[in-house]
Protein backbone atom coordinates (compact mmCIF):
# COMPACT_ATOMS: atom_id res chain seq x y z
CA UNK A 1 0.00 0.00 0.00
CA UNK A 2 1.07 3.69 -0.64
CA UNK A 3 0.08 6.51 0.52
CA UNK A 4 0.74 9.82 -0.88
CA UNK A 5 0.86 13.17 0.83
CA UNK A 6 0.55 15.99 -2.01
CA UNK A 7 1.56 19.45 -1.27
CA UNK A 8 4.00 22.32 -2.02
CA UNK A 9 5.64 22.49 1.56
CA UNK A 10 3.33 24.14 3.38
CA UNK A 11 2.80 23.95 7.22
CA UNK A 12 -0.83 22.52 6.40
CA UNK A 13 0.75 19.97 4.29
CA UNK A 14 3.32 19.01 7.08
CA UNK A 15 0.61 18.35 9.18
CA UNK A 16 -1.58 15.91 7.03
CA UNK A 17 2.18 14.00 6.60
CA UNK A 18 2.67 13.55 10.27
CA UNK A 19 -1.12 12.88 10.98
CA UNK A 20 -0.72 10.13 7.83
CA UNK A 21 2.79 8.82 9.34
CA UNK A 22 0.98 8.64 12.89
CA UNK A 23 -2.20 6.60 11.35
CA UNK A 24 0.09 3.89 9.45
CA UNK A 25 1.71 3.24 12.47
CA UNK A 26 -1.37 3.14 15.02
CA UNK A 27 -2.89 0.77 12.10
CA UNK A 28 0.30 -1.49 12.24
CA UNK A 29 -0.52 -1.44 8.26
CA UNK A 30 2.77 -2.25 5.46
CA UNK A 31 2.09 1.03 4.40
CA UNK A 32 4.89 3.41 2.86
CA UNK A 33 4.41 6.73 3.44
CA UNK A 34 5.75 9.25 0.59
CA UNK A 35 5.52 13.25 0.38
CA UNK A 36 4.99 14.69 -3.12
CA UNK A 37 5.95 18.00 -3.69
CA UNK A 38 6.52 18.64 -7.15
CA UNK A 39 3.79 20.95 -8.36
CA UNK A 40 3.04 19.01 -12.26
CA UNK A 41 3.06 16.13 -10.04
CA UNK A 42 0.82 16.96 -8.26
CA UNK A 43 -1.60 18.46 -10.72
CA UNK A 44 -1.05 14.79 -12.46
CA UNK A 45 -3.65 13.40 -9.47
CA UNK A 46 -6.20 16.18 -10.92
CA UNK A 47 -5.73 18.03 -7.67
CA UNK A 48 -6.28 21.69 -6.94
CA UNK A 49 -6.64 22.08 -3.43
CA UNK A 50 -3.53 21.19 -1.49
CA UNK A 51 -2.55 19.06 1.30
CA UNK A 52 -4.22 16.21 -0.91
CA UNK A 53 -3.80 12.37 0.21
CA UNK A 54 -3.68 9.51 -2.22
CA UNK A 55 -3.98 5.73 -1.44
CA UNK A 56 -2.23 3.07 -4.35
CA UNK A 57 -3.01 6.27 -6.64
CA UNK A 58 -6.66 7.38 -5.90
CA UNK A 59 -6.64 11.06 -4.46
CA UNK A 60 -8.92 10.11 -1.68
CA UNK A 61 -9.54 14.15 -0.09
CA UNK A 62 -8.05 17.26 -1.41
CA UNK A 63 -7.83 20.61 0.89
CA UNK A 64 -8.28 19.40 4.17
CA UNK A 65 -6.03 18.00 6.69
CA UNK A 66 -7.41 14.73 7.34
CA UNK A 67 -7.27 13.45 11.46
CA UNK A 68 -4.97 10.54 11.63
CA UNK A 69 -8.14 8.92 12.98
CA UNK A 70 -10.03 9.84 9.30
CA UNK A 71 -6.60 7.67 7.39
CA UNK A 72 -6.91 5.24 9.56
CA UNK A 73 -10.34 4.50 8.00
CA UNK A 74 -9.14 4.86 4.85
CA UNK A 75 -6.62 2.44 4.92
CA UNK A 76 -8.36 -0.41 6.58
CA UNK A 77 -10.87 -0.11 3.69
CA UNK B 1 9.92 27.01 -15.31
CA UNK B 2 9.14 29.34 -12.59
CA UNK B 3 11.12 29.75 -9.49
CA UNK B 4 9.47 27.84 -6.81
CA UNK B 5 9.20 28.99 -3.47
CA UNK B 6 10.06 26.59 -0.57
CA UNK B 7 8.82 27.08 3.13
CA UNK B 8 5.37 28.55 4.66
CA UNK B 9 4.65 31.78 3.65
CA UNK B 10 3.92 32.88 7.29
CA UNK B 11 1.79 32.40 10.17
CA UNK B 12 -1.10 35.22 9.45
CA UNK B 13 -2.56 33.59 6.49
CA UNK B 14 -4.78 30.05 5.95
CA UNK B 15 -1.50 28.14 5.50
CA UNK B 16 -0.64 27.71 8.66
CA UNK B 17 -0.39 24.89 10.42
CA UNK B 18 -3.90 23.85 11.60
CA UNK B 19 -4.41 23.64 15.68
CA UNK B 20 -4.52 19.78 16.54
CA UNK B 21 -7.27 17.72 16.69
CA UNK B 22 -9.71 17.86 19.39
CA UNK B 23 -11.51 15.19 21.20
CA UNK B 24 -15.00 15.19 18.87
CA UNK B 25 -18.15 15.32 20.55
CA UNK B 26 -20.92 13.09 19.00
CA UNK B 27 -21.95 14.79 15.92
CA UNK B 28 -26.22 15.41 14.74
CA UNK B 29 -27.10 16.45 18.50
CA UNK B 30 -30.01 18.88 17.17
CA UNK B 31 -30.98 19.52 20.75
CA UNK B 32 -27.59 20.31 21.70
CA UNK B 33 -26.88 22.93 19.01
CA UNK B 34 -30.31 24.41 19.73
CA UNK B 35 -29.13 24.82 23.54
CA UNK B 36 -26.23 26.00 21.59
CA UNK B 37 -27.46 28.87 19.73
CA UNK B 38 -29.82 30.12 22.62
CA UNK B 39 -27.12 30.32 25.08
CA UNK B 40 -24.99 32.11 22.47
CA UNK B 41 -28.26 34.43 21.73
CA UNK B 42 -28.77 35.50 25.30
CA UNK B 43 -24.64 35.79 26.17
CA UNK B 44 -24.56 38.00 23.09
CA UNK B 45 -27.19 40.69 23.93
CA UNK B 46 -26.15 41.17 27.58
CA UNK B 47 -22.22 41.33 26.45
CA UNK B 48 -22.74 45.28 26.41
CA UNK B 49 -24.29 45.07 30.61
CA UNK B 50 -21.75 42.80 31.40
CA UNK B 51 -18.82 44.83 30.68
CA UNK B 52 -20.45 47.91 32.36
CA UNK B 53 -20.20 45.94 35.28
CA UNK B 54 -16.87 44.53 35.26
CA UNK B 55 -15.47 47.90 34.54
CA UNK B 56 -17.39 50.19 36.59
CA UNK B 57 -18.39 47.67 39.48
CA UNK B 58 -15.66 44.50 39.83
CA UNK B 59 -12.65 47.11 38.59
CA UNK B 60 -14.19 49.88 40.18
CA UNK B 61 -13.13 52.45 37.68
CA UNK B 62 -14.25 56.13 37.00
CA UNK B 63 -17.44 56.33 34.74
CA UNK B 64 -16.38 58.87 32.12
CA UNK B 65 -12.82 58.60 33.01
CA UNK B 66 -10.24 57.84 30.05
CA UNK B 67 -9.22 54.36 31.52
CA UNK B 68 -12.99 52.97 32.25
CA UNK B 69 -13.89 53.91 28.56
CA UNK B 70 -10.95 51.53 27.28
CA UNK B 71 -11.39 49.11 29.61
CA UNK B 72 -15.18 48.21 28.98
CA UNK B 73 -14.60 49.03 25.37
CA UNK B 74 -11.88 46.27 25.20
CA UNK B 75 -14.09 44.11 27.90
CA UNK B 76 -17.28 44.84 25.52
CA UNK B 77 -15.72 44.47 21.73
CA UNK B 78 -13.28 41.24 22.54
CA UNK B 79 -15.97 38.90 23.40
CA UNK B 80 -18.78 40.50 20.41
CA UNK B 81 -16.23 40.18 18.19
CA UNK B 82 -15.30 36.92 18.92
CA UNK B 83 -18.71 35.29 19.51
CA UNK B 84 -19.84 36.87 15.80
CA UNK B 85 -16.61 35.41 14.51
CA UNK B 86 -17.73 31.53 16.13
CA UNK B 87 -21.11 31.97 14.51
CA UNK B 88 -20.08 33.16 11.08
CA UNK B 89 -17.12 30.85 10.50
CA UNK B 90 -19.52 28.20 11.77
CA UNK B 91 -22.16 29.10 8.69
CA UNK B 92 -19.76 29.74 6.36
CA UNK B 93 -17.87 25.98 6.90
CA UNK B 94 -20.90 24.64 6.53
CA UNK B 95 -21.68 26.49 3.49
CA UNK B 96 -18.37 25.92 1.68
CA UNK B 97 -18.93 22.03 2.47
CA UNK B 98 -21.52 22.82 -0.48
CA UNK B 99 -18.72 24.22 -3.06
CA UNK B 100 -15.38 22.62 -4.06
CA UNK B 101 -12.57 24.12 -6.63
CA UNK B 102 -13.52 21.33 -8.86
CA UNK B 103 -16.84 21.97 -8.78
CA UNK B 104 -16.46 25.76 -9.37
CA UNK B 105 -14.04 24.65 -12.25
CA UNK B 106 -16.58 23.19 -14.10
CA UNK B 107 -19.64 25.79 -13.24
CA UNK B 108 -16.93 27.92 -14.64
CA UNK B 109 -15.70 26.40 -17.44
CA UNK B 110 -17.00 27.21 -21.01
CA UNK B 111 -18.20 30.61 -19.71
CA UNK B 112 -18.11 33.89 -21.92
CA UNK B 113 -16.22 35.83 -20.70
CA UNK B 114 -18.41 38.93 -19.33
CA UNK B 115 -20.65 36.11 -17.09
CA UNK B 116 -18.11 34.15 -16.50
CA UNK B 117 -16.43 37.19 -14.58
CA UNK B 118 -19.29 37.90 -12.25
CA UNK B 119 -20.00 34.06 -11.93
CA UNK B 120 -16.38 34.02 -10.78
CA UNK B 121 -15.89 36.79 -8.48
CA UNK B 122 -19.65 35.28 -6.58
CA UNK B 123 -18.00 31.62 -6.52
CA UNK B 124 -15.55 32.93 -5.44
CA UNK B 125 -16.86 34.31 -2.25
CA UNK B 126 -18.34 30.55 -1.06
CA UNK B 127 -15.22 28.34 -3.21
CA UNK B 128 -12.74 27.08 -0.08
CA UNK B 129 -9.98 28.84 -0.96
CA UNK B 130 -6.59 29.40 0.22
CA UNK B 131 -3.45 31.29 -0.97
CA UNK B 132 -0.71 28.39 -0.59
CA UNK B 133 -3.13 26.52 -3.17
CA UNK B 134 -3.13 29.68 -5.60
CA UNK B 135 -1.05 28.42 -7.77
CA UNK B 136 -2.49 24.69 -8.13
CA UNK B 137 -5.73 26.48 -8.35
CA UNK B 138 -4.81 28.53 -11.27
CA UNK B 139 -3.31 26.33 -13.42
CA UNK B 140 -6.70 24.08 -13.03
CA UNK B 141 -8.70 26.81 -13.90
CA UNK B 142 -6.53 27.31 -17.09
CA UNK B 143 -6.01 23.65 -18.28
CA UNK B 144 -9.97 23.46 -18.44
CA UNK B 145 -10.24 26.86 -20.71
CA UNK B 146 -11.73 29.40 -18.20
CA UNK B 147 -10.40 32.46 -19.88
CA UNK B 148 -7.47 34.23 -18.10
CA UNK B 149 -9.83 37.50 -17.04
CA UNK B 150 -12.16 35.38 -15.33
CA UNK B 151 -9.43 33.36 -13.67
CA UNK B 152 -8.19 36.50 -11.66
CA UNK B 153 -11.92 37.72 -11.09
CA UNK B 154 -11.71 34.45 -8.96
CA UNK B 155 -8.25 34.85 -7.35
CA UNK B 156 -9.12 38.81 -6.38
CA UNK B 157 -12.77 38.31 -4.82
CA UNK B 158 -11.95 34.72 -3.40
CA UNK B 159 -9.14 36.33 -0.61
CA UNK B 160 -11.00 40.11 -0.49
CA UNK B 161 -14.45 38.85 0.23
CA UNK B 162 -13.71 36.83 3.38
CA UNK B 163 -16.15 36.19 5.99
CA UNK B 164 -13.60 37.23 8.76
CA UNK B 165 -13.28 40.91 7.61
CA UNK B 166 -17.28 40.66 6.94
CA UNK B 167 -17.47 39.85 10.37
CA UNK B 168 -15.34 42.54 11.86
CA UNK B 169 -16.75 45.15 9.83
CA UNK B 170 -20.18 44.28 10.60
CA UNK B 171 -19.54 43.95 14.59
CA UNK B 172 -17.85 47.01 14.51
CA UNK B 173 -19.19 49.44 11.48
CA UNK B 174 -22.60 47.68 11.53
CA UNK B 175 -24.04 45.92 8.55
CA UNK B 176 -24.20 49.07 6.38
CA UNK B 177 -20.27 49.17 6.15
CA UNK B 178 -20.23 44.94 5.73
CA UNK B 179 -22.99 45.40 3.15
CA UNK B 180 -20.73 47.82 1.32
CA UNK B 181 -17.89 46.19 1.57
CA UNK B 182 -19.15 43.19 -0.21
CA UNK B 183 -20.70 44.72 -2.57
CA UNK B 184 -17.48 47.21 -4.14
CA UNK B 185 -15.19 43.79 -3.41
CA UNK B 186 -17.12 41.78 -5.67
CA UNK B 187 -17.65 45.04 -7.59
CA UNK B 188 -13.51 45.07 -8.01
CA UNK B 189 -13.31 41.47 -8.27
CA UNK B 190 -15.85 41.49 -11.63
CA UNK B 191 -14.31 44.40 -12.80
CA UNK B 192 -10.52 44.10 -12.51
CA UNK B 193 -10.81 40.35 -14.43
CA UNK B 194 -12.56 41.91 -17.36
CA UNK B 195 -10.04 44.70 -17.78
CA UNK B 196 -6.78 42.13 -17.52
CA UNK B 197 -9.08 39.71 -20.15
CA UNK B 198 -9.16 42.76 -22.59
CA UNK B 199 -5.73 43.27 -22.00
CA UNK B 200 -5.16 40.12 -23.45
CA UNK B 201 -1.76 38.68 -21.31
CA UNK B 202 -2.55 35.83 -21.96
CA UNK B 203 1.59 35.30 -23.10
CA UNK B 204 2.69 36.97 -19.74
CA UNK B 205 1.84 33.38 -18.08
CA UNK B 206 4.81 31.27 -18.16
CA UNK B 207 4.86 29.11 -21.11
CA UNK B 208 5.05 25.87 -18.85
CA UNK B 209 1.24 26.18 -17.06
CA UNK B 210 -0.11 25.41 -20.97
CA UNK B 211 1.64 22.18 -20.97
CA UNK B 212 -0.09 21.02 -17.94
CA UNK B 213 -2.64 18.19 -18.35
CA UNK B 214 -4.59 17.22 -15.11
CA UNK B 215 -5.23 13.90 -14.02
CA UNK B 216 -8.69 12.52 -12.82
CA UNK B 217 -8.79 14.07 -9.67
CA UNK B 218 -10.92 12.44 -6.70
CA UNK B 219 -13.29 10.47 -6.87
CA UNK B 220 -16.61 11.51 -6.37
CA UNK B 221 -17.61 10.07 -3.19
CA UNK B 222 -21.49 11.26 -3.29
CA UNK B 223 -23.01 14.20 -1.00
CA UNK B 224 -21.87 14.86 2.08
CA UNK B 225 -24.13 13.90 5.14
CA UNK B 226 -25.80 16.60 7.28
CA UNK B 227 -23.26 15.23 10.62
CA UNK B 228 -20.22 15.91 7.94
CA UNK B 229 -21.16 19.24 6.74
CA UNK B 230 -21.38 20.45 10.90
CA UNK B 231 -18.50 19.06 11.13
CA UNK B 232 -17.17 20.89 8.43
CA UNK B 233 -18.25 23.96 9.78
CA UNK B 234 -16.38 22.70 13.73
CA UNK B 235 -13.40 22.38 11.54
CA UNK B 236 -13.69 25.85 10.04
CA UNK B 237 -14.32 27.51 13.28
CA UNK B 238 -11.39 25.66 15.00
CA UNK B 239 -9.26 26.80 12.43
CA UNK B 240 -9.97 30.06 11.47
CA UNK B 241 -11.05 31.24 14.84
CA UNK B 242 -7.85 29.39 16.32
CA UNK B 243 -5.87 31.38 13.84
CA UNK B 244 -7.19 34.77 14.36
CA UNK B 245 -7.90 35.42 18.15
CA UNK B 246 -4.94 36.90 19.21
CA UNK B 247 -4.90 39.18 16.14
CA UNK B 248 -8.07 40.42 17.18
CA UNK B 249 -7.61 40.69 20.99
CA UNK B 250 -4.34 42.99 20.20
CA UNK B 251 -6.23 44.94 17.15
CA UNK B 252 -8.83 45.88 19.39
CA UNK B 253 -6.57 46.69 22.74
CA UNK B 254 -5.15 49.30 20.57
CA UNK B 255 -8.48 50.42 19.37
CA UNK B 256 -9.71 50.37 22.66
CA UNK B 257 -6.15 52.75 23.64
CA UNK B 258 -7.10 55.47 20.72
CA UNK B 259 -10.75 55.16 22.09
CA UNK B 260 -10.47 56.28 25.40
CA UNK B 261 -6.45 58.63 25.02
CA UNK B 262 -6.51 60.33 21.68
CA UNK B 263 -8.24 63.26 21.46
CA UNK B 264 -11.77 63.88 18.96
CA UNK B 265 -11.07 65.64 15.45
CA UNK B 266 -7.11 64.72 15.76
CA UNK B 267 -7.40 62.22 12.68
CA UNK B 268 -10.37 64.24 10.85
CA UNK B 269 -6.31 67.00 9.44
CA UNK B 270 -4.65 63.65 7.52
CA UNK B 271 -7.00 60.79 7.38
CA UNK B 272 -10.37 62.81 6.94
CA UNK B 273 -12.36 63.55 3.89
CA UNK B 274 -10.57 66.14 2.92
CA UNK B 275 -7.66 64.93 2.43
CA UNK B 276 -7.76 63.43 -0.76
CA UNK B 277 -4.11 61.68 -0.71
CA UNK B 278 -5.33 60.08 2.20
CA UNK B 279 -6.84 57.20 0.08
CA UNK B 280 -3.70 55.93 -1.81
CA UNK B 281 -1.62 56.62 0.78
CA UNK B 282 -3.90 53.60 2.69
CA UNK B 283 -3.81 51.49 -0.38
CA UNK B 284 0.41 52.29 -0.40
CA UNK B 285 0.01 51.15 3.05
CA UNK B 286 -2.28 48.53 2.96
CA UNK B 287 -0.26 46.21 -0.12
CA UNK B 288 2.35 44.96 1.21
CA UNK B 289 0.78 44.04 4.47
CA UNK B 290 -0.87 40.98 4.72
CA UNK B 291 -4.13 39.21 5.98
CA UNK B 292 -4.30 40.86 9.54
CA UNK B 293 -7.71 42.29 8.87
CA UNK B 294 -8.55 40.77 12.37
CA UNK B 295 -6.25 43.17 13.83
CA UNK B 296 -6.57 46.41 11.29
CA UNK B 297 -10.38 46.66 11.56
CA UNK B 298 -10.54 47.75 14.95
CA UNK B 299 -7.38 49.91 14.98
CA UNK B 300 -9.60 51.81 11.70
CA UNK B 301 -12.60 51.94 13.68
CA UNK B 302 -11.36 53.59 16.88
CA UNK B 303 -9.21 56.13 14.41
CA UNK B 304 -12.58 56.78 12.43
CA UNK B 305 -14.56 57.62 15.61
CA UNK B 306 -11.14 60.51 15.68
CA UNK B 307 -12.23 61.71 12.49
CA UNK B 308 -11.10 59.23 9.41
CA UNK B 309 -13.11 58.84 6.89
CA UNK B 310 -14.98 55.54 5.98
CA UNK B 311 -13.67 55.67 1.97
CA UNK B 312 -9.92 56.23 3.61
CA UNK B 313 -11.00 53.12 5.78
CA UNK B 314 -12.35 50.74 3.35
CA UNK B 315 -9.70 51.34 1.07
CA UNK B 316 -6.99 50.33 3.58
CA UNK B 317 -9.49 47.08 4.53
CA UNK B 318 -9.22 46.32 0.96
CA UNK B 319 -5.70 46.56 -0.08
CA UNK B 320 -4.48 44.82 3.53
CA UNK B 321 -6.67 41.51 2.17
CA UNK B 322 -6.77 41.84 -1.53
CA UNK B 323 -3.60 42.14 -2.34
CA UNK B 324 -0.41 40.69 -0.50
CA UNK B 325 3.06 40.05 -1.09
CA UNK B 326 3.26 36.05 -0.30
CA UNK B 327 0.15 35.61 -2.49
CA UNK B 328 2.11 37.44 -5.28
CA UNK B 329 5.49 35.43 -5.10
CA UNK B 330 3.43 32.50 -4.98
CA UNK B 331 1.83 33.43 -8.32
CA UNK B 332 4.99 34.12 -9.82
CA UNK B 333 5.70 30.33 -10.38
CA UNK B 334 3.18 30.89 -12.88
CA UNK B 335 2.97 34.68 -14.23
CA UNK B 336 5.31 36.12 -15.46
CA UNK B 337 6.33 39.96 -14.17
CA UNK B 338 4.41 42.19 -16.05
CA UNK B 339 1.10 40.33 -15.58
CA UNK B 340 1.83 40.28 -11.78
CA UNK B 341 2.66 44.15 -12.05
CA UNK B 342 -0.78 44.55 -13.85
CA UNK B 343 -2.93 42.47 -11.56
CA UNK B 344 -1.33 44.43 -8.95
CA UNK B 345 -2.35 47.88 -10.65
CA UNK B 346 -5.37 47.14 -11.77
CA UNK B 347 -7.11 45.89 -8.09
CA UNK B 348 -5.48 48.73 -6.75
CA UNK B 349 -7.08 51.28 -9.16
CA UNK B 350 -10.41 49.83 -8.11
CA UNK B 351 -9.61 50.23 -4.60
CA UNK B 352 -7.97 53.46 -4.83
CA UNK B 353 -12.08 54.16 -7.12
CA UNK B 354 -13.57 52.70 -4.00
CA UNK B 355 -12.24 55.05 -1.65
CA UNK B 356 -12.27 58.38 -3.33
CA UNK B 357 -16.08 57.35 -4.27
CA UNK B 358 -17.04 56.57 -0.82
CA UNK B 359 -15.63 59.75 1.00
CA UNK B 360 -16.92 62.06 -2.34
CA UNK B 361 -20.79 60.24 -1.83
CA UNK B 362 -21.37 59.63 2.54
Amino acid sequence: MKVQVLGTGCAKCKQLLANAEQAVREAGAPAEVEKVEDIQAILKFGVMTTPALAIDGKVKASGRVLSPQEIRKLLTV
Amino acid sequence: MGRFVKGDIGGAGCCGAPPAERKRVGAGHWPLLLLAAAAWWLLYRHLAGIAGFLTYGALRLTRGARLGASVEFFLFEVPKVLMLLTLIVFGVGIIRSFFTPERTRRILAGRRESVGNVLAALLGVVTPFCSCSAVPLFLGFVEAGIPLGVTFSFLVAAPMVNEVALVLLFGMFGWKVAGLYLATGLLVAMAAGWIIGRLHLERHVEEWVYQVRMGAGAEESGPLTRTERLARGREAVREVVGRVWPYVVAGIAVGAGIHGYVPEGLMASFMGKSAWWAVPAAVALGVPMYSNAAGIVPVVQALMEKGAALGTALAFMMSVIALSLPEMIILRRVLKPRLIATFVAVVATGILLVGWVFNAVL
